[in-house]
C-alpha cells in the first residue's frame, strides 16, 4: 500500500503483488490495442455514449475524441508497467504526475473487473468472495474477485498518500 | 426618434421573449453514478479536473452518490463535450445535455 514520503507517493510491492500489477495493466493495453469492439459492455463503460439518447451524436463525438482518450489510457496503463519492477518484489516512488496516471489506470482497471464480475450497486464483495470460495476456491472468479478487492485498497492508499490537492489549505 | 410622418406598420409579431432559442440554451455535464469508483477518487477528480474546493467536490460526489447523478458543469456545448471527455478519461461516468 502507498504512504507518503516528502513529495512522493512510495510503496513497497511483494513479488506477487508486482506480477498481479504487471498482469493487470498488460490486461488493460490489450484490450485498448486489440481490434476495438463497441458492443463489448467493458469498452463501452469506458467508452461511453456522450448522448445517451443520441447514437449518431455520440458516434460523431466519439469519432473525434476517442484516437486521444484512448491514448491516454494506454498511456496512463504503460505508467504503471514502467515504475514497476520487472519481476521480484521492489518499491515504487512516483511523483505527483506518476501518481496521477497510477490512479486513472487503477481505475480503468477496476472498472473493466467489475464490469465483467458484474459487480452492481448492492454486491457485498465480502459475500461475493466467500460465495465464489465455497463454490471452488481455486476458479479464477476468487482470483479476479480478490484482485478487484486489492486495487480498490491500492487505489485508495494511493490517494491518502497523495501531496497537495487534498491537503490544501 | 424624431416625428417623421411614416406609414404606420403594424409591429412584426415579436414573440414574448421568454423563450429562448434552444441553440442558445447552455448545456450541461452529468456525472452518473456507479458501483465501482471510490468516492475519495470521485471527489479528487471534482478537485483535479475543475479546481473545485475539497467541500464543493465532496458535496457534488454525494450528490452523484445519493441522487444517481449531478450537474458538475454548464456552458457552451463544445465545453461541456470536453469535459464529459475528460471525465472519460478518468473513468467516470459522464454525459452532456441541454440544461
Amino acid at each position: 500500500m502507498f504512504r507518503r514520503n516528502g513529495d512522493l507517493c512510495v510503496a513497497s510491492f511483494a513479488v506477487d503483488e508486482v506480477r498481479v500489477l504487471r498482469k493487470v495493466a498488460g490486461e488493460v493495453v490489450g484490450l485498448l490495442m486489440d481490434g476495438f469492439d463497441h458492443t463489448d459492455p467493458v469498452v463501452s463503460r469506458l467508452f461511453p455514449d456522450i448522448y445517451p439518447d443520441r447514437p449518431d451524436d455520440s458516434a460523431e463525438f466519439r469519432l473525434y475524441t476517442e484516437g486521444d482518450l484512448k491514448t491516454g489510457k494506454i498511456d496512463q496503463a504503460g505508467a504503471i508497467l514502467a515504475a514497476l519492477p520487472d519481476d521480484g518484489p521492489g518499491e515504487v516512488r512516483l511523483d505527483g504526475e506518476e501518481a496521477e496516471a497510477w490512479l486513472r489506470a487503477i481505475n480503468d482497471a477496476r472498472l473493466a473487473m467489475a464490469t465483467r464480475l458484474d459487480i452492481r450497486a448492492d454486491t457485498d464483495l465480502g459475500e461475493e468472495l466467500d460465495e465464489a470460495v465455497i463454490h471452488d476456491p481455486a476458479s479464477s472468479r476468487v482470483f479476479q474477485l480478490s484482485v478487484y478487492a486489492y486495487l480498490g485498497y491500492l487505489q485508495e492508499s494511493l490517494l491518502n498518500a497523495l501531496p497537495g490537492i487534498d491537503h490544501r489549505a | 426618434m424624431g416625428g417623421m410622418a411614416l406609414p404606420q406598420v403594424a409591429p412584426v409579431e415579436t414573440p414574448q421573449i421568454e423563450e429562448v432559442p434552444a441553440d442558445d440554451r447552455p448545456w450541461v455535464t452529468i456525472v452518473w453514478d456507479d458501483p465501482v469508483n471510490l468516492m475519495s477518487y470521485v471527489t479528487w477528480v471534482f478537485q483535479k479536473l475543475f479546481g473545485y474546493s475539497h467541500e464543493k467536490a465532496e458535496q457534488l460526489m454525494m450528490e452523484v452518490h445519493n441522487k444517481g447523478k449531478a450537474v458538475v458543469s454548464s456552458g457552451a456545448r463544445e465545453r461541456m463535450e470536453m469535459d464529459a471527455s475528460q471525465l472519460h478519461g478518468y473513468g467516470l461516468w459522464a454525459t452532456v445535455d441541454r440544461a
